[in-house]
């Protein structure tokens, strides 16, 4: 199948709020609306991209480039590859920072169980319908998601303090 | 000896996240019905060390001796992997000879990389002498890495743009006198341990991981290639100059039982010590004049762009997702690293194994755990 075909149909299925993004990244990149994930991902493995390279969590508050068009948006970008037709594709998905969540691609891509995970650990991103969505890399009880923008960097955790002051030998 | 009654059932070790056979710390919560796993779950996280929150904080080039500490068996793999993902978002030129010592490092880590999985894979299955015979011969490569650029473990050798100091007629020298040396070890390797029954009774036919799940589960590198996928992104998706080379990918054929099984794990990471090997001879010979450096601006600001950069390191698909946006630190940084996604699948391998099985298992997945917490 060709990437072209591809491409089409994921805009097709996006619909009019679907972007082809000019970036030069290894295959095409695609933006998709939010509502569009639960139909075009299935589609994707079906046709034939068999492995999901990575799922990385971003926050685009503050950017400078894209923080005009992107406002304060969470997102999460995904970098699909077929070892069938030997394809990339990377497709993308911007949330509301008040309402972050998406349904999850753990059933389609069994990677993307731990992957998930993290962006929701980092993020705070939700990914519904995941089969056990709790932190991964941080302790349970964390509060705040670390790699926002505006994450403020807490100062004790627990009762221990990050930084003790110690007096200067004389 | 109780049998498998109904008072036993739902008995939980926990093993680890200080245990000799976990690789580091990583705890796993393995659920018993006597001896026989029930089930497994993998509990990640103590050595995390937000790596993708210092290299929103630092720029590119302090950046790079942090990605030594990821994978800390493979630092040449990991700045290597890092550098080429910041030169490819940049558009920076690497001068060749540059090139051609990167190759040079790079498969030297890959070959002492494997020794500690070879001699730590014996211990985990109750041969000590393996890992004794691994450690001598990488202590030789240590010191060539010593000699070369200073340190012996987190290196921050292969830099943006090239490397940080050249290597000199000596070192190649040394490396070609290693490479006679090391090449008859791999056959006493192979006496020693890889065709030795008690360890074929130990390894074959367990943990069978089939292609399709491999793939499906993210697994990569010597894990993706035990289960008869000929994929390595060396050859694949070539980076580097590593087309130029003439050497095999090594798979997995179930020679002692299923492909994709333990003992499939362990042979392929021995023979891809051949390949390096092989590598290594090539390029000695023809490591060419020039400048070790390239032309990289000294302060590092590329414009918005996007890249997502992928290498093959001792352990698999190290890829690099990087957002730039004009400032001195990249935007975004996700590591995507390889121990993370072959950690993942041992859920899905661990149901039915006897709990020394286990061990086997996941010594022959070969998890660095700062690989995989970042």
């Amino acid at each position: 199948m060709k990437i072209d075909q591809i491409v089409e149909r994921l805009m097709a299925i996006g619909g009019e709020e679907s972007v082809l993004e000019e970036l030069d990244m290894p295959g095409p990149v695609v933006r998709l609306p939010r509502a569009a994930l639960a139909e075009a991902m299935p589609y994707l493995r079906e046709a034939g991209f068999d492995s999901l390279m990575a799922l990385s969590g971003i926050d685009y508050k503050g950017m400078k480039k894209l923080g005009k068009e992107a406002g304060d948006a969470l997102g999460v970008v995904y970098h699909l590859h077929s070892h069938l037709h030997r394809l990339k594709l990377t497709v993308k998905v911007w949330l509301p920072r008040a309402e972050p969540s998406l349904p999850s691609v753990a059933a389609i891509w069994r990677t993307a169980d731990w992957h998930e995970r993290e962006a929701f650990d980092l993020f705070g991103i939700v990914f519904e319908g995941h089969p056990d969505l709790r932190r991964l890399l941080l302790p349970d009880d964390w509060e705040g998601w670390p790699l926002r923008k505006d994450y403020a960097m807490p100062t004790e955790y627990r009762g221990i303090p990050h930084r003790v002051e110690v007096e200067e030998p004389s | 000896m109780m049998g498998a009654s109904a008072e036993n059932r739902g008995f939980v070790l926990n093993m680890g996240p200080q245990h000799p056979s976990t690789h580091g710390v990583l705890r796993m919560e393995v659920h018993c019905d006597g001896e026989v796993v029930s089930a497994a779950q993998a509990d990640i996280g103590y050595l995390h060390r937000c790596k993708e929150k210092v290299a929103e904080e630092e720029t590119y080039f302090k950046f790079t001796p942090y990605t030594d500490r990821i994978d800390y068996l493979a630092s040449m793999n990991q700045n290597l992997g890092f550098c080429i993902a910041v030169e490819r978002l940049a558009g920076i030129e690497v001068p060749e000879r540059a090139e051609y010592i990167r190759i040079i490092v790079a498969e030297l880590n890959r070959i002492a990389s494997h020794l500690v999985a070879f001699g730590t894979y014996g211990l985990d299955v109750g041969a000590i002498t393996p890992f004794l015979y691994a450690f001598r011969e990488r202590e030789k490569i240590l010191d060539i890495f010593e000699e070369i650029c200073g340190a012996r473990l987190t290196y921050a050798y292969v830099y943006i743009g090239g490397l940080i100091r050249d290597i000199t007629p000596r070192h190649l020298g040394m490396i070609a006198d290693f490479l006679d040396y090391f090449e008859p070890k791999l056959e006493e390797y192979d006496r020693l341990l890889s065709y030795n029954q008690i360890f074929i009774k130990r390894t074959a036919n367990i943990g069978v991981l089939p292609a399709a799940m491999a793939i499906d589960y993210g697994c990569s590198g010597p894990v993706l290639r035990a289960s008869g996928v000929s994929w390595d992104l060396r050859r694949d998706d070539t980076f580097s100059i590593y087309d130029s080379f003439d050497w095999n990918v090594v798979v997995g054929r179930g020679e002692m039982g299923t492909t994709g099984d333990t003992w499939d794990r362990y042979i392929v990471r021995l023979r891809e010590m051949r390949e390096s090997v092989k590598i290594l001879r090539q390029a000695i010979r023809q490591v060419p004049k020039g400048p070790f450096q390239g032309k990289v601006p000294a302060r590092l600001k590329p414009k918005y762009s996007e890249i997502y950069c992928r290498t093959e390191t001792p352990r698999g698909e190290l890829g690099f997702y990087l957002v730039a946006d004009g400032a001195t630190a990249p935007w975004r940084c996700k590591v995507r690293s390889p121990c993370f996604s072959n950690l993942s699948v041992i859920g899905e391998l661990a149901p039915g194994l006897m709990i020394a099985d286990l061990v086997a298992v996941l010594g022959s997945i070969d998890v660095v755990m700062g690989d995989v917490d970042r």
